[in-house]
């Protein structure tokens, strides 16, 4: 009975789960002591600023494309909503700086880095696609200046930025889809690996 | 025999102290300050709403640069007319040696100015017996005679104004022409030839390509993005209107248009965006491209972030 319980699917994905990612790997309750810089902050800061801007973007999601144009509260919510962007993508741009002057991905960290990487530039086609889906002057703008660049590279033919409702899809479903799938497995990268120590030029002196 | 250590690859084993940390805690305080600075951000500076405009606002705000334009559309001179792929094989597309990719993609939103920009929208209108008889000569014409009328219409459009709500240009043997650019220039004044583009795939319809395409062929809208400094030589695309932030992380791709080879090449987008890509990769691979992973250990900041784990030593 006991090893055919064993060789289920979902005692075996359960068994990995526990030993990849213990509860106290997961919500650790102490961290090395070399985890004692103000550059750490940002990692959390690109969090919970992702966080603001997805609330303030489902709020502007229920009253639909055009309602902040004429409500004053839809335009304080996008006022929100921007604010947060900008505040996302400055703690992200210092958390990916920091990681890199910090050389993250030693140890068996490489594609921790990627994630990080791959997750900057998918934030910038999210934030992208929503400039797009602004319906103003802006938007008018931006996607006649983009279209020359996009359809010189051939993806004019399947992405088409002045088509408004396929860059408004790729901004409230497609792309929130891809970051939070993309962040969540960066994070649990770095809860499994930890936090990389110091740089340690030789081993045998230890600095 | 063991692997080689690596300082830009591998770490020893941490064997020191560790502290005291409330990961909870910390996400609830970075989320506080986050929502009281955009709380701030957002109460102090509001954010940059400019009205879309239309062909009804470009064609009443200045007829004469619509007129121009529609007759660009018509006789294909217009950028749009000779852009190439996506939307036509009228245009040299971008390229870099025999690399073309948007040739090799062809044409995937087929856009024929003369067609769905003039004709097209004109035979909508209700039928007067001056624009039905102009349609009908146009359409019954040979290719020649078409390009006849308008090469005559081009030699005087130059001196065309717009008097007594009306398009006038000096008299010449232009056939239909001036009364279908006149027409088109009415029907955009009144808002119909924005219904007409915008609904030309049915009634619901939320693809903007052809009245978006029309706009940016005309001066009137880069007249507008030039005041908001806007244009690509005014590192427009990480600009937003009314001075506010825009994509500000997009300032290298933007950078690369305000220099040389790139500022006066015609296959500029493209090679922008090849080197980008090149750059992005780096980026992504920089854990497994030598020489580059050093640069951390070459640039000592880890010194100033671990500070005091070097100082306890």
């Amino acid at each position: 009975m006991s090893s055919t319980v064993d060789r289920q699917w979902t005692t075996r994905l359960r068994k990995r789960v526990e030993g990849t990612l213990p509860p106290e790997k997961l919500l650790p309750d102490t961290q090395p002591a070399y985890v004692a810089s103000w550059i750490y902050v940002f990692g959390v800061l690109t969090l919970v600023a992702m966080a603001e801007v997805i609330g303030t973007g489902v709020i502007l999601a229920i009253f639909g494309p055009q309602w902040w144009h004429v409500s004053s509260l839809g335009h304080f919510i996008n006022s929100l909503h921007l604010w947060g962007v900008e505040v996302f993508f400055f703690a992200m741009i210092v958390h990916l700086w920091g990681k890199f002057a910090m050389a993250a991905w030693r140890g068996g960290r490489s594609l921790t880095w990627v994630t990080g990487a791959v997750t900057f530039l998918a934030s910038i086609l999210t934030a992208f696609t929503g400039y797009l889906s602004q319906t103003n002057f802006d938007s008018q703008w931006i996607s006649t200046q983009a279209k020359d660049g996009i359809n010189s590279t051939g993806g004019g033919a399947i992405f088409n930025v002045l088509n408004f409702g396929q860059m408004l899809m790729w901004h409230i479903v497609l792309m929130p889809l891809v970051l939070v799938a993309l962040v969540g497995f960066h994070v649990i990268l770095v809860r499994i690996k930890g936090v990389v120590p110091p740089i340690v030029e030789n081993p045998e002196v230890g600095q | 025999m063991s692997k080689r250590y690596n300082p830009d690859v591998d770490v020893p084993e941490y064997k020191g102290r560790y502290a005291p940390y409330d990961i909870l805690k910390e996400g609830t305080i970075a989320l506080v300050v986050v929502l009281i600075l955009v709380l701030g951000l957002a109460i102090t500076f509001g954010s940059p709403d400019d009205k879309a405009i239309t062909l009804q606002t470009w064609s009443k705000a200045d007829p004469v640069d619509f007129a121009t334009t529609a007759f660009n559309e018509l006789n294909g001179t217009s950028a749009v007319a000779g852009y190439g792929p996506p939307y036509n094989t009228n245009g040299t597309s971008q390229h870099f040696g025999f690399i073309s990719p948007a040739k090799w993609l062809g044409v995937h939103i087929p856009i024929n100015t003369a067609r769905d920009f003039v004709v097209t929208p004109l035979e909508s209108q209700p039928a007067s017996p001056t624009l039905s008889r102009a349609l009908s000569q146009w359409t019954a014409a040979t290719s020649a005679t078409q390009t006849s009328w308008l090469s005559a219409y081009s030699n005087v459009s130059s001196k065309a104004s717009f008097t007594g709500d009306q398009l006038v240009v000096p008299a010449a043997k232009d056939g239909p022409v001036p009364v279908m650019i006149n027409t088109l220039t009415q029907m955009a004044r009144s808002g119909a030839l924005d219904q007409a583009l915008e609904t030309s795939k049915g009634f619901y319809t939320t693809d903007f390509t052809k009245p978006l395409l029309f706009l940016s062929d005309g001066t009137y809208f880069a007249g507008l993005a030039q005041k908001g400094h806007l244009l690509g030589t005014q590192w427009g695309m990480m600009n937003e209107t009314d001075s506010y932030p825009g994509q500000a992380w997009l300032w290298l791709y933007t950078f690369w248009y305000q220099v040389s080879p790139f500022n006066t090449s015609t296959s500029a987008d493209f090679l922008v965006w090849g080197l980008m890509m090149i750059l992005t990769a780096v980026l992504v691979l920089v854990p497994f491209i030598p020489g580059v992973r050093s640069i951390p250990r070459r640039i000592k900041l880890y010194r100033l972030i671990w500070r005091e784990h070097y100082r306890d030593l």
